[in-house]
């Protein structure tokens, strides 16, 4: 009888995930583009959040969007009727995006034509939490329709993202939902997390968000700009 | 509902790693998971069950240590665990303050294996 061995491993679950959207990330930065993995339930927002906002990018940034959706057309047609590049990946019943999938659309893509790409990722506050994609800022919707009790019931959610935007405030005063309580929640769980307020249908709060993505996009171009000066 | 592929990278890694060692068999594998992720234990064995039947991996245990959610309270400093599922709202058991940050509960690697 051989005798049993005990091997450390350490190492991540998803490693391999994790070095693909490492390489993402390195691509688009030599490609100078910038993408945002933009994550919520289903029906908080996200193919409105993503028009309104490239309607007001418009003239100076050229987007394109990645569709997750487990099995339809709908929302890249939706974001196609704008004029805007969409790539639509089916997961075929998978709940959430990887960095795998991601790499795969990218291919579809003219990175030379773009400044930003948005990752649509699959409706779901769970699963899409846990994968790195590639991105370089992680976005998330919540409506107020769903209630202030979400950071209680999807924590990870709210640790891994770097805004959280809170959509259709204009059903504010229709419900309970109570925004002080709710940035508590939040900010406990992730003290850096920026809040948005906004309403895609009204259009309130969308200049700040808008501002806000717009510096970040600016910022991003401007170190990739500083090291390829620096390399020639 | 995301186990399916963290089973398949779970038994990837594994399978390396007892390759590299030339083992005969893998016999247990334990994770070290926080409770702030959202897998769920029955599933990631029921899964690797069925995905490792031919593989040196098959029949192996699969442990997963829990580990804590920790938040620290911004008043008095202390750190101490949250049940997160089931709590309302994070109060620190020291002073009572209600000014508390996340620290730590997102772990999701394995820590070792067995092999013969």
């Amino acid at each position: 009888m051989s005798e049993v061995r005990l091997i450390e491993i350490k190492e991540e679950i998803l490693v391999d995930n994790d070095k693909v959207a490492e390489k993402i990330r390195k691509q688009l930065w030599s490609r100078q583009v910038f993408m945002l993995n933009l994550m919520s339930s289903p029906g908080a927002g996200k193919t409105s959040l993503i028009i309104a906002t490239l309607r007001s990018l418009n003239e100076s940034m050229r987007a394109g969007v990645i569709e997750g959706d487990i099995d339809s057309m709908v929302d890249a047609e939706k974001v196609a009727r704008e004029g805007i590049p969409a790539v639509q990946l089916r997961t075929g019943g998978a709940c959430h995006l990887d960095a795998v999938m991601v790499e795969l659309a990218l291919r579809e893509m003219d990175l030379s034509a773009l400044d930003l790409i948005i990752i649509e990722n699959v409706g779901n506050l769970v699963c899409p939490a846990e994968f790195d994609t590639g991105a370089m800022r992680k976005v998330m919707i919540l409506s107020v329709p769903e209630g202030d009790d979400k950071p209680l019931k999807y924590p990870l959610m709210f640790t891994v993202c770097d805004v959280l935007v809170v959509n259709k405030t204009d059903y504010l005063k229709l419900s309970d939902f109570d925004m002080k309580t709710l940035k508590e929640r939040v900010l406990k769980l992730n003290p850096q997390i920026k809040i948005f307020e906004v309403s895609c249908k009204t259009g309130e709060g969308m200049a700040a968000w808008t501002q806000w993505l717009r510096a970040e996009i600016e910022t991003f171009k401007k170190m990739t700009e500083e090291e390829d000066h620096g390399r020639v | 509902m995301h186990e399916l592929p963290v089973t398949e990278s779970i038994l990837r890694i594994v399978l390396r790693h007892a390759e590299e060692a030339k083992a005969g068999k893998v016999i247990g594998i334990s994770l070290r998971i926080g409770e702030m992720t959202d897998v769920i234990d029955e599933w990631l064995k029921r899964y690797f069950d069925y995905l490792s039947k031919g593989t040196l991996a098959e029949g192996a245990k699969l442990r997963v240590e829990r580990m804590p959610v920790i938040f620290r309270c911004e008043v008095c400093g202390e750190t101490f665990p949250v049940k997160i599922r089931e709590i309302k709202d994070v109060v620190c058991p020291a002073c009572g303050g209600e000014k508390a940050i996340f620290v730590s509960g997102r772990e999701f690697f394995i820590k070792e294996i067995e092999v013969i």
